[in-house]
């Protein structure tokens, strides 16, 4: 009943080539039946109508990075949290209270964030 | 291994792809159909109604329309880069579809043929990762574009996205843990069970009933990570024209409608399959094989009903709403759940199981209770009111001269 690593990867695969192949497919058609009349007020970004000042790559807050930050420390916390969930049911109730300990220590964190006003925008 | 496979198994396995292609493709046709015209009996106006019955060709048509319109690709944009970000949006939302069992099957020239892309036994973790994935056409295409707006539009979108996905991982590791496997076909058989309890023999056990605080947290995150509204920030029209995807025009853009609707098509099926007992329903024996794929059709079509719903009912958020309510509300109770579900696995083997279910249930309602206030919505005034800002001294108008008649 259960298929092999291969046949199972080979669906993922398979599904990969069909998406590009796709997308290929239809970029080749619209390449084909679009018309391309390019004027240099077409090839501009688009501004709401007035002409685009300085270049598009702008700077912006810092506090994105920030939220990237955070976003690592916590995702790898679900990555630790997947392998205890998967074998859980054989480790006994010891693993809820060392896994509530690991989630307490991250919660620290999170704490700590909220009182740095991190999580505050503006 | 490969060589264990014989001619009949590959073609069934072609014919599998092209049907879960066709047929994502027609659904995704379905589903915009249908946002349109639900969302149009709410504004009671009729919405799309000239190609095809009801205008159920209505997305057809405009997408036949996208090829015929020419592609203009402005002259800041990083080529490369540009021409990537549809495939990246577009081909994750693809492959998150594969794990999803929409059916129990059929046996075809001596072959089972299961109704499901492939059964991997990391079906959670590929979805989250599929769904990780989707944030990379976002952040390519507001960057490549070399114009500001997207650029916002993608840098809001990646960090909302990249919030709820924490938020999203937390709901799926509770599920997880309550059905201690990560393969779909098996989370969907254990929701075949039944309660265990005289009175409630008849309800299925569908994690949505045992897991309900994680279903909250999962169908919020799921509607962060597809844009949709009230979370569809990254495309506010009033704010930024329609975020990462204002510059793609012609084929490009549709693959980014594409995406979106895919992904959204995506995260309900998700839902359905690990909270709504996946295709589970009624069996009846006329066309045995058909019935799982009916049912699973039904609730597909009743969670996206709730998000168009929800895109009718209520407006958008503000962007630090948006954020607080990921980091403040949904983390540190997903975190909770988790533990909760954990304890409430262990405990029956440490006291008695009445003893366990009255604990979890008081744990149960108390996370819930934590979740009321952001249900709820008590309203906070934006701003905290200090004391009123002292009058500004006006200078007294002059008295309007007489005007002697």
């Amino acid at each position: 009943m259960a298929e092999s690593f291969y046949q199972s990867y080979g669906v993922v695969v398979a599904l990969l080539i069909g998406g590009f192949g796709l997308v290929a497919v239809a970029f080749t058609a619209a390449r084909l039946i679009a018309p391309r009349r390019q004027t240099a007020e077409k090839l501009m970004t688009y501004e709401c109508g007035i002409d685009p000042v300085g270049e598009g790559w702008s700077q912006s807050q810092i506090r994105y990075y920030i939220y990237a930050f955070l976003f690592v420390i916590f995702d790898v916390e679900s990555v630790f949290l997947f392998p205890w969930a998967n074998i859980f049911v054989r480790l006994g109730y010891q693993a809820v209270v060392e896994m509530a300990i690991f989630v307490f220590v991250l919660a620290l964190g999170l704490l700590y964030a909220y009182k740095k006003k991190v999580l505050q925008w503006v | 291994m490969l060589a264990k496979i014989d001619w009949v198994g590959w073609i069934l396995l072609v014919a599998r792809m092209v049907v879960i292609f066709a047929g994502l493709l027609v659904v995704v046709m379905l589903v915009i159909w249908m946002e349109r015209k639900v969302v149009a009996d709410m504004q009671m106006r009729p919405g799309p109604n000239r190609a095809g019955p009801a205008g159920i060709l209505v997305t057809l048509a405009d997408g036949a329309k996208l090829f015929f319109k020419e592609g203009i690709m402005p002259i800041t944009a990083d080529r490369a880069v540009y021409l990537v970000a549809p495939v990246a949006a577009l081909v994750p939302a693809f492959l998150a579809f594969a794990v999803i069992p929409f059916g129990t099957g059929v046996r075809l020239f001596g072959h089972r043929i299961p109704f499901q892309g492939t059964d991997l036994n990391i079906g959670i973790l590929w979805i989250l990762a599929m769904a990780s994935l989707a944030v990379y056409g976002v952040v390519l295409a507001g960057w490549s574009s070399g114009s500001n707006y997207p650029l916002l539009g993608s840098i809001r979108a990646t960090a909302q996205m990249i919030s709820y996905e924490v938020g999203m991982g937390l709901a799926l590791v509770a599920v997880m843990l309550y059905s201690g496997t990560l393969t779909l076909s098996r989370i969907v058989a254990l929701q075949g069970r039944h309660f265990g309890v005289s009175w409630l023999t008849w309800l299925p056990k569908w994690n949505l009933f045992l897991q309900f605080p994680a279903f909250l947290i999962y169908m919020t995150a799921a509607l962060a990570e597809t844009n949709r509204p009230p979370f569809d920030l990254p495309e506010a029209e009033t704010e930024l024209v329609a975020g990462h995807h204002t510059e793609y025009s012609g084929i490009k853009f549709a693959m980014f409608y594409l995406a979106e609707y895919l992904h959204m098509v995506t995260v309900s099926s998700v839902g359905v399959t690990l909270f709504l007992g996946g295709w589970r329903g009624p069996m009846f024996h006329v066309v045995p094989w058909l019935w799982p794929s009916v049912w699973f059709a039904v609730k597909l079509v009743a969670v996206v009903y709730a998000m168009i719903w929800i895109r009718a009912t209520l407006p958008r958020f503000r962007y630090d709403r948006l954020m607080s309510f990921g980091w403040k509300a949904l983390i540190p109770i997903g975190l909770l759940w988790i533990l909760v579900t954990a304890a409430a696995i262990q405990l029956p083997k440490v006291y008695g199981n009445w003893k366990a279910a009255y604990v979890t249930f008081l744990a149960t309602i108390l996370v819930l209770l934590l979740f009321a206030p952001a249900l709820v919505g008590k309203p906070r005034s934006a701003e905290p009111e200090g004391p009123p800002a002292p009058p500004v001294p006006v200078p007294a108008i002059p008295a309007k001269p007489e005007v002697e008649p």
